[in-house]
């Protein structure tokens, strides 16, 4: 990767065009009237066909992606992205569907998105999937809208909290807040799972349900969901699933049989659709059987949600078919093991116990923080591992311990990777105690070296202007 | 276990972890899942399907639908995608990256975002662009939360009723839950008050015409509300813009920059505003800086906004968004340049009022446009049986005069089809 400073606005040269448009059988232009006419210029960049393309190649060879490198980046799945799933995508005869075509016109689409939600039925063990969030936080706020009408249409509309676990995805409580409901955090107890004690007087009238991430973001599967389950259901609530780490859960546990009431699923985490550089996703939201009459009320996006991503969920599904779908999880979870265990003597485990799809250590066990002890924090070991060519983990989430670091491999990463993995932490750890500097400076051998972020925020350019 | 092209795994390499990590099977690292939970057996699934089996299948479905000659708008523009576009937005270093938290090693997403809000301030006459929304109705329904985020003890906005149905639609969902309140009115003038704390109104209305915003601006700003406008991007290259017109904040969709009707999605909302709100701004921001060596630099800034930091204080839930398809918007609109744009609309417009005055002449409308503006999208009100006239078209390999609920039933015309085909669609209205 090489350092590459252009914006296409600077290749500009007017005059220049990029082009291709049909002369247009000389039909007559309609005026616009004046008082509806754009007054100033676009000010978009003049550039030719050959500029756009070389800019954006040289913008590429800037990033890093799943097919670059292992990318250990925890609650994010980031597992091989198939490359047939994006030909299927790609196919002109789902491209050029308007989404408002009569039904007769897009049998096959149909049929694609019916097939889908019974593959995610079953996988789920729910009752059926609506398709219109865009993302998971998007499934997260569609999801606690049907709880909402769920209470509503039972005359129980005062039941406006929810509970979230401390430990929960910052997008639980911000769509919890969007959907109209106030928030109640349980706290984790040391071993990292729910206390069932700490929940039982937060339990009446006024809660509208909890949200449960399972496994939760410490890699632990809440083995007292059952307990939970029943307590929420007994005081009139539901229970929604964070689906965001269904991964491990792939072919051995299914939120349905767990007494889940409603769902997202993450399509690009668990079934393989590329992240995009942050998007676009699709959280589907699947149902049980008392939430199913309210599936159609909330309308959250404007057609039928991200169809070309759910195309190259389906092809993914196909491709492993219920014979490897078994074998996902599992292999997963493997992965996350094998690494923890591989690490322990370095990296401090506050919770040493086997995990799902990932785990959390709390940085270097010499973190520097000792005095007279060299060593490093949880930044400058992510940054360090840019220069070995890994992306780095998730880092300083979950806000339980002071250095988090958060692993998961995925079940595409082979043992040659791993073990290679695990030798650039140890060699990490061991510059930590001679040389903690080269880690506070890196990335040394990234495009760039560490940007100065408090300078972005405190004054913010975030428009190109000339000669700015 | 068989082999599996995805799964690299070999027997030997599963024994080798399942002994470094201390326990005898893959079950056993299962061993907190109380049994009753455990799925047992297999999922009633199709059993693996290899590479050729997947394509012919999805062939045969792809097989099942009728592509048509696409004369339909209504938030989906049926434009031509320059083959440069899906050429860059496949490159793998774009596509298969995270959301770029690691500055160091996403310079490359980082910049075109940057590119992409720039091109979206430019377009809309806005300062400031976040890095996109999902689509256009989820981006117009958060404007108007940010319209109460912005305003003190004001609670209620305003939706033209003039807004394509799926965005009101969308915006009635989102405010249904939260201590909002909703009116939708055709006059929203006439529902400014004390307690209103934005009102939005489309650039272009539902009918394809193009609205005179002229006044509104002032009209709101006095009763302390904000405006936001909803527009299709594509059309503002020549239409007033919604900072021209006095707006604080623009939304909409961009998908007629480039990007193929898939059925719906994935397309892009864009959300842009004046600089004052810039804090209030929902999602992702991409700022300029310097690094180490003062190289200059693309970041994530402004995330004290955002909902990994705020929780449930943050300005909306939205974590990932539709970045690869900004990319679609940003290398489109590079292409184009001021001069492609100029003339993709003249070519729409062009076409549409040929279509229109085309279809006058068959005797088998109303006009609806009478004393209205527009470019590339218009209504009539059918004197036809419409199901018969829908039928017609449908045969015809048209997908046109889609039905409104007011009956009048609509028309778009983009640069993909000229007068050959245009006249194709009348032929079939004058046979009826």
């Amino acid at each position: 990767m090489k350092y590459y400073d252009r914006l296409i606005f600077e290749l500009s040269h007017p005059g220049r065009t990029g082009f291709s448009l049909p002369a247009g059988d000389s039909l007559p232009v309609p005026e616009i009237p004046a008082h509806l006419r754009r007054q100033g210029d676009t000010g978009l960049p003049e550039v030719s066909e050959v500029d756009v393309v070389r800019h954006y190649t040289n913008l590429s060879q800037m990033n890093f992606g799943v097919d670059t490198g292992f990318y250990p980046l925890g609650s994010c799945t980031m597992k091989y992205n198939p490359k047939i799933n994006e030909e299927m995508a790609n196919l002109p005869a789902f491209t050029g569907l308007h989404p408002l075509q009569p039904e007769s016109t897009v049998k096959g689409a149909k049929t694609l998105i019916d097939g889908l939600d019974k593959a995610l039925s079953e996988i789920t063990g729910m009752k059926k999937f609506t398709f219109l969030p865009c993302a998971g936080a998007h499934g997260e706020l569609t999801g606690l809208m049907l709880m909402r009408e769920y209470h509503m249409a039972r005359g129980d509309a005062a039941r406006t909290k929810v509970i979230v676990p401390d430990s929960a995805h910052g997008t639980n409580p911000a769509s919890a807040h969007v959907a109209g409901l106030d928030i109640i955090e349980v706290k984790s107890r040391p071993d990292g799972l729910v206390d069932v004690e700490d929940l039982k007087p937060l339990l009446g009238p006024e809660i509208a349900g909890i949200m449960m991430t399972n496994p939760n973001t410490l890699g632990l599967f809440e083995k007292e969901i059952g307990k939970i389950a029943a307590l929420v259901h007994e005081c009139g609530g539901l229970l929604y699933y964070d689906g965001a780490n269904m991964n491990p859960m792939l072919g051995k546990v299914r939120p349905g049989d767990m007494g889940f009431d409603i769902m997202h699923i993450n399509l690009h985490k668990t079934f393989s659709t590329p992240h995009g550089g942050g998007g676009p996703g699709s959280g589907p939201v699947g149902v049980s059987e008392r939430v199913l009459p309210y599936l159609a009320i909330p309308v959250t996006s404007g057609f039928h949600g991200n169809f070309g991503v759910m195309v190259k969920a389906y092809a993914y599904i196909l491709t492993l078919g219920r014979e490897n779908l078994l074998m996902a999880g599992p292999l997963a979870t493997l992965n996350a093991n094998y690494i923890k265990e591989s690490l322990k003597d370095l990296y401090k485990l506050p919770i040493p116990t086997v995990c799902k799809h990932e785990f959390v250590y709390d940085g270097l066990i010499d973190d520097g923080a000792r005095e007279g002890v060299p060593g490093a924090t949880t930044l400058d070991i992510a940054k360090r591992l840019l220069d070995y060519g890994y992306h780095a983990p998730t880092i300083y989430f979950p806000l339980l311990f002071h250095q988090a670091l958060m692993i998961e491999p995925t079940e595409t990463e082979s043992k040659e990777t791993l073990d290679a993995f695990i030798d650039v932490m140890r060699t990490i750890a061991e510059e930590a105690a001679r040389d903690p500097e080269i880690l506070r400076s890196a990335p040394h051998n990234a495009p760039i070296r560490r940007p100065d972020e408090t300078e972005a925020a405190r004054n913010p350019i975030v428009c190109w202007q000339p000669n700015a | 276990m068989s082999s599996f092209a995805y799964f690299p795994h070999t027997g030997e390499d599963i024994r080798a972890m399942l002994e470094r990590i201390g326990v005898s099977s893959l079950d056993d690292l299962y061993f907190d899942v109380p049994a009753d939970f455990l799925h047992k057996g297999e999922y009633d699934l199709p059993s693996a399907m290899s590479e050729q089996e997947v394509r012919s299948y999805f062939e045969k479905l792809g097989a099942m639908n009728t592509t048509l000659k696409v004369f339909v708008g209504q938030g989906a523009y049926d434009h031509y995608v320059p083959s440069v576009i899906p050429y860059i937005t496949s490159r793998s270093e774009f596509l298969t990256s995270y959301t770029p938290y690691q500055s160091e090693i996403s310079q490359g997403t980082l910049r075109y975002i940057f590119e992409y809000q720039s091109m979206i301030c430019r377009m809309t006459g806005m300062d400031i662009s976040n890095a996109s929304m999902y689509d256009g109705p989820t981006a117009a329904a958060e404007a108007l939360r940010m319209c109460v985020a912005c305003t003190r003890r004001r609670n209620k906005v305003v939706m033209s009723t003039k807004l394509l149905p799926n965005v009101q639609q969308v915006i009635r969902t989102y405010m249904k839950y939260p201590d909002m309140e909703l009116v939708a009115a055709d006059d929203v003038l006439a529902e400014l008050g004390p307690d209103v704390a934005g009102v939005l109104v489309p650039s272009v209305g539902k009918h394809g015409g193009i609205q005179d915003l002229e006044g509104y601006a002032d009209r709101i700003h006095a009763c302390g509300a904000l405006m936001a406008v909803y527009c299709d991007l594509s059309t503002l290259a020549v239409l007033r813009t919604p900072a021209e017109w006095g707006a604080d904040i623009a939304v909409g969709d961009g998908q007629s920059l480039g990007i193929p009707l898939n059925f719906g999605g994935p397309y892009v909302g864009f959300m842009a505003c004046k600089k004052d709100y810039m804090r209030k701004l929902p999602g992702r921001i991409v700022g300029q800086t310097v690094d180490g060596e003062g190289r200059r630099c693309f970041v994530l800034t402004l995330q004290a906004r955002e909902q990994h930091i705020r929780r449930e204080k943050a300005t909306s839930n939205i974590c990932s968004n539709e970045s690869l398809m900004a990319l679609w918007v940003t290398v489109y609109l590079s292409l184009m340049g001021p001069e492609g744009m100029r003339k993709v609309n003249e070519l729409g417009s062009a076409g549409a009022h040929y279509l229109h005055d085309r279809l006058m002449s068959t005797g088998k409308f109303e006009d609806f446009m009478t004393g209205r503006n527009y470019l590339n999208e218009f209504c009539l009100k059918p004197l036809v049986d419409v199901e018969k006239l829908q039928k017609a078209l449908l045969d015809g390999g048209y997908f046109a005069a889609l039905q409104l609920e007011d009956g009048t039933v609509t028309f778009c015309v983009t640069e993909k089809h000229g007068k050959e085909e245009i006249d194709g669609l009348v032929k079939i209205v004058e046979g009826l």
